[in-house]
């Protein structure tokens, strides 16, 4: 129920993290599982749940370095034992060979570094197991001396090997992380390397309401749940620990992080809950008994015993059965409905560990339950909140609420449709690649980038084309085939996320490919303005044209609620481009290719593909552009 | 000292044999399997290293089902040994089912990706 989960899932914006999360968890429950039995047929059945996950995310890549580690944490605890050499041995082959499978990875799962912890590990648990073994078949006396041989020799081949290991690897420039880990594991990198991926909002460093939003309660239950995870240290809580600190630093790295952190926060607070109520209840169960014993009918209990709502009642009834049995086996039930709660699957196994009895007072435990009780109820009703609000909007028909009512702007679907009706079948259509898989459904029209962002020069391209004057830009259009253009503005009813405000990432990007776009061309004084005080570069470029043309038509003076200013450059005519629809709220704008001139003036470059020359095209239509 | 670490060595030698003839022959069979499946993935590394790895995919899927076999066999080894105390009421006859299980799945996943 938590939020964060629900926000990816088929009740908000659904991707495959909804089912990557899924296998995630199943992953990290078959592996603790197989720790804690040591059966080889768990060890297959988790092999088995990390190809569901190499499957379905990329992000299987944080499973494959997280059990590693924490093998290596376990090894260097001295908690090594053969459960957990079966628990990780037939993981790393058959995971690995499965990986292979999966065409996305090839073999990638063996050549990038992504992986290497997790060969490394192997290697060096082996070492480990076999040092148990010959300890265990040799006399003390003995072992010391095979140590002494066996590190002055190994010593040398280890070197060898780790110096040969090393070379292999800082031979490619990114010393053979991908761009994606890369960004990950250093939070500036993306956006000095990639623009893009620093583009997406979903990969910008999470605020602090944030967390709140997404996690509510669970965000202080949390740190109790680490707590209470050191107290009987096992194997499986050791694991837990390092899943939600890893998890936690990936998460403040980036937003949609937080998915993986989510699960990690709710087995924690559930944990802490379950610990909560164990200490409560049995307090009660306690005190009862030694009350009960004492005197037949309290008047003061029965009071107290009234107050307390239903859930109590039905604990008290039955710690008044359940009296001759043992106390763990109410605990495990108290805690089942805490796990159904808090969706969380792997506490049993922590909780059947001794606890040293520990009882309060009657009052106080009763106020307690009641308190916990309480912040559960707010828990449910936030994710309802939550989840009806922020992230159950459709985002293609946005409301919002005047004084009359509901007003629906509908204006979206009303391009899609206007495209749709008035355009040939295979007309091209070129926008912002937000709204790229948005065209394709609905509009059932070619686009040329779409939300599936595998090819930065292409989107470059669509960048620097929108950044460009008219005529460069209609020519790189042109070289495309592109016969209508969309942007999406938002000055009219003050729609925040429309083209111009995403217009620095428009520049970004494109300047990251072709690199006669500058940005401080477009910058006044650090910011982007569209005002009087604009530079000539953003007054003249086309996606300033193409959302502002006829905008002083509307009001007389031009004024841009989203930027809350008036335009810089008002009256002006599109020389290459003729608007051919506009939605009703002026949100969608679509433009058609004006085809060239019969008579030429001047001379004009042919344009070759678009890939073996830009820059010498740009260039040399820069040279006679009127326009700059 | 180089004469005392030989004598050492000697000794650290005689010692490990006469422990390890001490263990049941179960055991040593599955060593043997073991030792063999090592064996075969050296050969073929040592193949690879002279011809060249071009059918990539096969060079994996053959490595890897020889190395995954011995980690298998190990993992059997280790929850049949009679001396390892967290396995005591381990039936061998479900180690050995498991064992089974967990080939089948390796050998379906190898047969795929040989190509």
């Amino acid at each position: 129920m938590v939020p964060s989960y629900i926000s990816r899932s088929v009740a908000g914006s659904y991707d495959n993290e909804a089912v990557a999360i899924f296998a995630l968890i199943i992953t990290f429950y078959l592996y603790i599982k197989t720790l804690n039995t040591g059966s080889l047929f768990y060890a297959t059945l988790n092999a088995i749940a990390y190809f569901y996950m190499v499957c379905s995310w990329g992000g299987y890549t944080f499973i494959i370095n997280l059990i590693p580690m924490h093998v290596l944490l376990c090894i260097v605890t001295g908690r090594y034992s053969s459960r957990l050499y079966i628990a990780y041995a037939p993981l790393v082959v058959l995971g690995t060979l499965l990986a292979a499978l999966v065409p996305v990875v090839g073999f990638n799962a063996v050549m990038t570094s992504e992986h290497f912890a997790s060969f490394l590990v192997f290697i060096i648990l082996h070492v480990v197991a076999l040092v148990y073994y010959i300890k265990g078949i040799l006399s003390p006396k003995m072992f010391k001396v095979a140590v002494t041989l066996v590190v002055s020799v190994g010593l040398v081949v280890c070197c060898a090997v780790i110096a040969i290991l090393v070379a292999l690897v800082a031979s490619s420039p990114t010393k053979g992380w991908s761009g994606r880990s890369l960004s990950l594991l250093d939070p500036t990198y993306a956006s000095k390397y990639i623009p893009i991926i620093a583009s997406v909002s979903e990969h910008q460093p999470p605020t602090w309401p944030s967390y709140f939003m997404d996690i509510n309660v669970l965000a202080f239950l949390v740190p109790a749940g680490i707590i209470a995870c050191f107290l009987p240290l096992s194997d499986a809580s050791s694991f837990v620990v390092l899943y939600i600190v890893t998890s936690v630093y990936f998460s403040g790295v980036m937003v949609r992080l937080m998915l993986v952190f989510a699960p990690a926060a709710c087995i924690m607070s559930g944990i802490a809950l379950s610990q909560a109520f164990d200490v409560f209840t049995r307090s009660i169960k306690f005190q009862l008994l030694r009350i009960l014993g004492f005197s037949e009918a309290d008047a003061g209990d029965g009071s107290s015993a009234n107050v307390v709502p239903e859930n109590d009642a039905v604990k008290v009834d039955k710690s008044e059965e359940t009296i001759k049995e043992r106390p763990s086996r109410k605990n495990k039930k108290k805690e089942k409905e805490q796990m159904e709660k808090a969706q969380a699957e792997k506490t049993s196994a922590k909780s059947k560990t001794e606890k040293r009895l520990l009882v309060l007072p009657m009052e106080l435990s009763v106020i307690g339950l009641l308190l916990l009780v309480f912040m559960g109820a707010f828990y449910v009703v936030h994710c309802v909140w939550a989840a009806a609000e922020a992230y159950s909007a459709p985002s293609i028909v946005l409301t919002s609420y005047t004084h009359e009512g509901l007003h629906v702007f509908d204006d979206f679907r009303e391009a899609y449709a206007w495209l749709r009706h008035n355009t040939e079948v295979d007309d091209k259509v070129a926008s912002w690649w937000d709204y790229g898989y948005q065209t394709t459904a609905m509009a059932n029209r070619t686009v040329i980038v779409d939300n599936n962002t595998w090819n930065n020069t292409h989107i470059a391209t669509v960048g620097t084309a929108m950044s460009s004057p008219e005529k460069a830009a209609w020519e790189i259009f042109n070289s495309l085939d592109v016969k209508y253009v969309l942007v999406v503005f938002g000055g009219l009813v003050g729609y925040p996320s429309d083209d111009i405000n995403k217009f620095l990432w428009m520049v970004r990007i494109g300047g990251g490919v072709f690199p006669h776009i500058k940005e401080p061309d477009y910058l006044r004084d650090g910011q982007y303005r569209i005002d009087s005080q604009a530079t000539p570069t953003m007054l003249n470029c086309l996606m300033y044209k193409l959302s502002y043309y006829r905008f002083v038509e509307t009001d007389g003076k031009g004024f841009d609620r989203v930027r809350r200013t008036e335009i810089g450059k008002k009256y002006f005519k599109l020389t290459h481009f003729e608007e051919v629809f506009t939605t009703h709220h002026w949100m969608v704008r679509i433009y058609k290719l004006k085809p060239s001139k019969n008579r030429i003036r001047g001379k004009m470059k042919k344009s070759k593909s678009r890939t073996s020359t830009p820059s010498s095209k740009r260039s040399g239509s820069r040279k006679k552009n009127p326009w700059q | 000292m180089a004469r005392s670490t030989g004598k050492d060595a000697q000794a650290l030698f005689h010692s490990l044999r006469s422990a390890y003839a001490a263990t049941p022959t179960t055991l040593k069979i599955i060593d043997l399997y073991v030792g063999f499946a090592v064996f075969t993935a050296l050969i073929q590394v040592v193949y690879m290293a002279i011809v060249g790895s071009f059918p990539f995919n096969s060079f994996l899927s053959g490595v890897l089902s020889c190395v995954g076999t011995a980690v298998l066999a190990v993992c059997l080894r280790i929850q049949v040994n009679k001396d390892n105390k967290e396995f005591k009421d381990l039936p061998p006859e479900r180690a050995f089912a498991d064992f089974v299980l967990c080939n089948l799945v390796l050998h379906l996943v190898i047969m795929n990706f040989l190509g």
